[in-house]
């Protein structure tokens, strides 16, 4: 699946955008992944069933969209696993801090023209190529 | 209720989307963020269909006198451009880049039978617990911003975008 992939890309992301102004015309929601799954660890009252719901219907949709077209992501036996430990807590806590990840600044920040979406979006963008670099081509783990 | 079953759908469709793009696909990701490589641009593509819906519609949704089954948007009325947003956006970058996982396609690891999920998301559910750690209770991605009276119906959590 490493082809370039405009149009199976394009359509994915039109969807991306449909399901986030869904939200937001009738829940008045953003949405983004990181906010929805850090709500569930914040615990606030009125605020849990919703984002379970909208988890759910994601991996539910992820999974029709193998059933229907098959691929999905398969395990990488050369991954590391502390790699994959690091990378876990970094995304959590970074994401946590940034008050946002590539839906919730990337796709909804940007939507609604925050600057503060912006220089997230510019940040984050930089420092996985930067990091994709090291990793690869410095440290030479194939992923 | 219709609210509930709103999100259900907003979520179908973000997750179909997400696995349609190619997102979920760590491969694919990681060759979007390596320019000295075998770049694929795909992803640029994945951003720019989803901005093509957001940009001409949000700006106009949230002028809006409110959601139309809410009674206000849950928004992050924060501006500043801070410490927390920036380092934590670098973190976050460290990270998706180190595994090509970002959060939504790390919750989309569910629906397919693979192992990196039990060790991803866990990792990252601990990281948010760690955050909140270092972060006063409520809210505090930025104290100084705090002291404003809190937006009516505004989620009480560093606000998404």
């Amino acid at each position: 699946m490493d082809h370039f992939t405009p149009i199976a890309s394009t359509v994915g992301g039109l969807l991306i955008g449909l399901s986030a102004l869904l939200l937001l015309k009738f829940s008045g929601r953003l949405a983004g992944v990181s906010s929805i799954v850090s709500g569930l660890v914040y615990l606030v009252p009125g605020e849990i069933l919703w984002r379970l719901l909208f988890l759910a219907g994601l991996v539910a949709g992820a999974g029709a969209c193998y059933a229907i077209l098959g691929g999905g992501p398969v395990s990488r036996p050369g991954i590391p696993v502390p790699l994959l430990v690091v990378s876990g807590v970094l995304i959590g806590a970074g994401t946590s801090f940034a008050g946002g990840c590539t839906s919730g600044h990337g796709v909804c920040g940007l939507g609604r023209l925050s600057r503060r979406s912006l220089v997230a979006t510019i940040t984050f963008m930089v420092a996985g190529a930067l990091t994709v670099y090291v990793v690869r081509h410095v440290l030479g783990i194939e992923s | 209720m219709r609210r509930l079953l709103l999100s259900l759908l907003a979520g179908l469709v973000f997750g179909f989307g997400l696995a349609l793009s190619g997102m979920t696909l760590p491969g694919k990701v990681l060759d979007f963020l390596d320019v000295s490589g075998h770049w694929d641009p795909s992803l640029a593509f994945v951003m720019g269909g989803a901005l093509a819906v957001t940009l001409p519609t949000f700006t106009r949704v949230l002028r809006s006198s409110g959601p139309l089954w809410d009674k206000t948007f849950a928004v992050s009325p924060l501006t500043r451009i801070d410490a927390g947003l920036v380092l934590g956006s670098l973190a976050f970058g460290v990270g998706w880049g180190a595994c090509g996982y970002c959060p939504g396609p790390a919750v989309a690891l569910l629906a397919s039978p693979n192992g990196e999920a039990l060790v991803l998301l866990p990792s990252l559910l601990a990281g948010t617990v760690l955050a909140r750690m270092f972060q006063r209770p409520g809210r505090a991605e930025d104290p100084a911003q705090g002291k404003g009276p809190p937006q009516p119906g505004a989620d009480p959590i560093p606000g998404c975008g």
